[in-house]
């Protein structure tokens, strides 16, 4: 699913550029469902973003799926971002002026999926998430947990194939945690790649894989049984 | 540009800050208002103008006999210079002359009353025309007719009356047409009444005019074959200062007069005074669409300035979209819908504020107006400025466009 080989990434600042992936080299297999932990600064939602194809790296390889992603055009890049991968972010970002079921629907307009087919596909995964009866409600009718779901369900909606997730629980309580982790791992058990980016070991216990990096390189990864 | 979708998204945007929304659109809105206004006031200024010329054909010349002041050909300078009807003759012959009116005239306020009808009497000034004057002088005929070419031929004892002559001989309602007033005790039979299209005190002084067939006149008021002056018009493409020029050479050489020697005939010609009108007019119209046009440029660049705002504010939105699968085309075709619909949208309500406001006026000034015509925007200008207008908006959007465009997801993600 995803091959990373000596992938190295920096941000030029004034004085000296800040490297922040440092020959990174990681395999994730399709159907895989792993945590990124690591201290702050330590490079891990850079990493996602790379992999979610919303920032470049400077040298290396990175390949998706059969595709090399390297100089691939803003259309092309936006086509996979569409089809391939789904985000899930710490906080939610929902348009605040669309309601719950145009929320989820958006992937899906630019997928180029006629209108009513569009609405019955998000009404679906509304439902999956448990939140068909909030369907009309505008995202600031909604819970934290909720407004989570809500963008789990935009996430799936195009049925990607990797599900990318930044801190999903970073504004959640404990309870609610709990719920969106279960959520996202019926999806992985779905067949869908899922990689969450945590800062919470019992978020992490739950999954398969760990992978811990250290100022932008791996320094652990290990398969577990999730507890 | 016309998927439902699209203007879904559109609306959403707009909706997000209603207010600015409507600002943005104001300035729009009062570029077109403006320039819609100011054009259709121009333009009822010129229509006052010209109708207030009418009657005056562009290239009308006028000429009659003066003194001659230098010596030719063995005669003495002070000799009058007289017209009679071989120059009319002459003049008819002459290349590039269209129309000649030779017009002798009785003395009007010199004389006291002249004109009598039953218990009414007026003191008039009566004109002994052609038919062709009618080109010349142009006048609404509002009952019977203009004299015609055969009312010469036969000496005919017609008149034609002014407007002014038949409000205070005939009683309010009566049909002059078909009845007789006596000039200086000698009967005509009324077949004409017009009036002046003019807006001056040359058109008072139509409207108190006679007309009489020009051989009638001659004959019945001992004018033998003398010609007064003459009214002439010239083709269309002939100048009135060449044709000016060109009637005076022929009529000095009928005449003995030196060539040099511009007392001997006086003339006039329209030309000049229509230049300048025309030029004035010509001013006021590019005026008003520099004026109009600066200001629908100031309300395009506010649209813009705003959308750079719009654009700035939705840094995350686009962001997210980008990353949700939208193009830097889709983004793009966001922000130059908004912009167009923006401008398109306030751009046609001021044009219709404009139109009302014209209406309006129009109404209040109403048609007889001395110097202001009805002021109206024709179909051309209006749909000159909305093409201005969508191609204003469009280049509003170019650059906040841009801007979107350029956002990174990354970096528009990260933007609180
Ligand atoms: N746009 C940027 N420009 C410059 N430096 C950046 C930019 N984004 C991130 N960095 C730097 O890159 C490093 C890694 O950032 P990253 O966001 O990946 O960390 P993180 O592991 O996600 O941290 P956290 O747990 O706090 O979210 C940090 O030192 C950060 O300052
Ligand atoms: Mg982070």
């Amino acid at each position: 699913m995803i091959r990373l080989e000596k992938l190295n990434k920096s941000y030029p600042m004034a004085d000296a550029p800040v490297h922040v992936l440092r020959d990174l080299d990681l395999f994730v297999a399709e159907g895989e469902y792993a945590a990124i932990m690591g201290s702050s600064g330590s490079g891990k939602s850079t990493l996602l973003n790379v992999l979610g194809l919303l920032d470049r790296y400077d040298s290396g390889s990175y390949t998706l799926g059969d595709t090399l992603i390297r100089d691939v055009s803003e259309r092309e890049a936006a086509r996979l971002r569409n089809q391939y991968i789904g985000f899930v972010f710490q906080s939610f970002h929902l348009l605040p002026f669309k309601t719950a079921t145009e929320n989820v629907a958006l992937p899906l307009y630019y997928a180029g999926v006629p209108r009513r087919r569009r609405n019955e596909l998000a009404l679906q995964m509304l439902e999956r998430v448990g939140l068909r009866e909030r369907a009309d409600h505008l995202p600031n009718q909604l819970s934290g947990g909720q407004k989570q779901r809500v963008a789990i369900a935009r996430a799936l909606v195009t049925k990607p194939r990797l599900v990318l997730a930044d801190e999903p629980t970073g504004a959640l309580d404990s309870q609610t945690s709990n719920d969106i982790m279960d959520l996202l791992a019926s999806v992985n058990a779905d067949g869908m790649t899922v990689l969450v980016v945590t800062h919470e070991h019992d978020v992490a216990a739950k999954m398969r894989r760990v992978i811990h990096l250290v100022d932008g390189r791996i320094a652990s990864d290990r398969i577990q049984v999730p507890s | 540009m016309f998927d439902l979708d699209r203007w879904t998204e559109l609306a959403d945007g707009l909706r997000t800050n209603p207010v600015r929304t409507l600002l943005t659109a104001l300035g729009v809105f009062w570029g077109m208002f403006m320039l819609v206004v100011m054009l259709g006031f121009g333009d009822g200024l010129e229509r006052g103008a010209t109708r207030s010329m009418a009657g005056y054909a562009t290239n009308a010349v006028y000429l009659w006999g003066g003194r001659t002041t230098l010596p030719w050909g063995g005669l003495a300078p002070g000799r009058y210079v007289g017209f009679d009807n071989s120059d009319t003759e002459a003049l008819r012959q002459l290349p590039g002359v269209e129309h000649v009116a030779p017009r002798n005239q009785l003395g009007g306020w010199r004389e006291g009353n002249n004109v009598v009808r039953g218990a009414k009497t007026g003191n008039y000034t009566v004109m002994g025309d052609v038919a062709e004057l009618a080109h010349i002088l142009a006048p609404i005929v509002v009952r019977g007719r203009f004299l015609d070419p055969l009312d010469v031929a036969e000496r005919r004892k017609v008149a034609v009356l002014g407007d002014q002559v038949v409000q205070e001989l005939f009683p309010y309602g009566e049909d002059p047409i078909g009845q007789h007033v006596a000039i200086r005790g000698i009967q005509f039979k009324v077949v004409g009444w017009i009036r002046s299209h003019a807006n001056d005190d040359r058109s008072d002084r139509d409207n108190a005019t006679i007309h009489l067939p020009f051989t009638t006149f001659q004959r019945t008021f001992g004018f033998g074959d003398r010609v007064g002056w003459f009214a002439l018009t010239g083709a269309k493409d002939v100048p009135g200062s060449e044709l000016e020029a060109s009637v005076r050479r022929e009529l000095g050489g009928r005449h003995q007069v030196n060539p040099e020697d511009n007392n001997a005939i006086g003339a006039f010609n329209a030309e000049k005074e229509f230049a300048k009108i025309t030029a004035l007019f010509t001013g006021i119209r590019f005026f008003v669409w520099f004026v109009g046009v600066m200001t629908l440029a100031a309300g395009v660049v506010g649209v813009s300035n705003i959308l750079l705002i719009v654009v700035r504010e939705r840094t995350k939105e686009f962001g997210l979209r980008r990353a949700l699968g939208a193009t830097p085309t889709d983004v793009v075709g966001m922000v130059v819908q908004e912009a167009i619909v923006l401008t398109a949208v306030a751009g046609y309500a001021g044009l219709v504020a404009g139109v009302v406001v014209l209406e309006i006026a129009a109404r209040l000034i109403g048609t007889d107006h001395a110097t202001m015509g009805t002021p109206t925007v024709d179909l051309g200008a209006a749909l000159g400025a909305g093409l201005v207008l969508l191609i204003g908006g469009a280049l509003a959007g170019v650059i906040p466009a841009r801007h979107a465009a350029a956002i990174q997801p990354v970096v528009a993600l990260h933007a609180e």
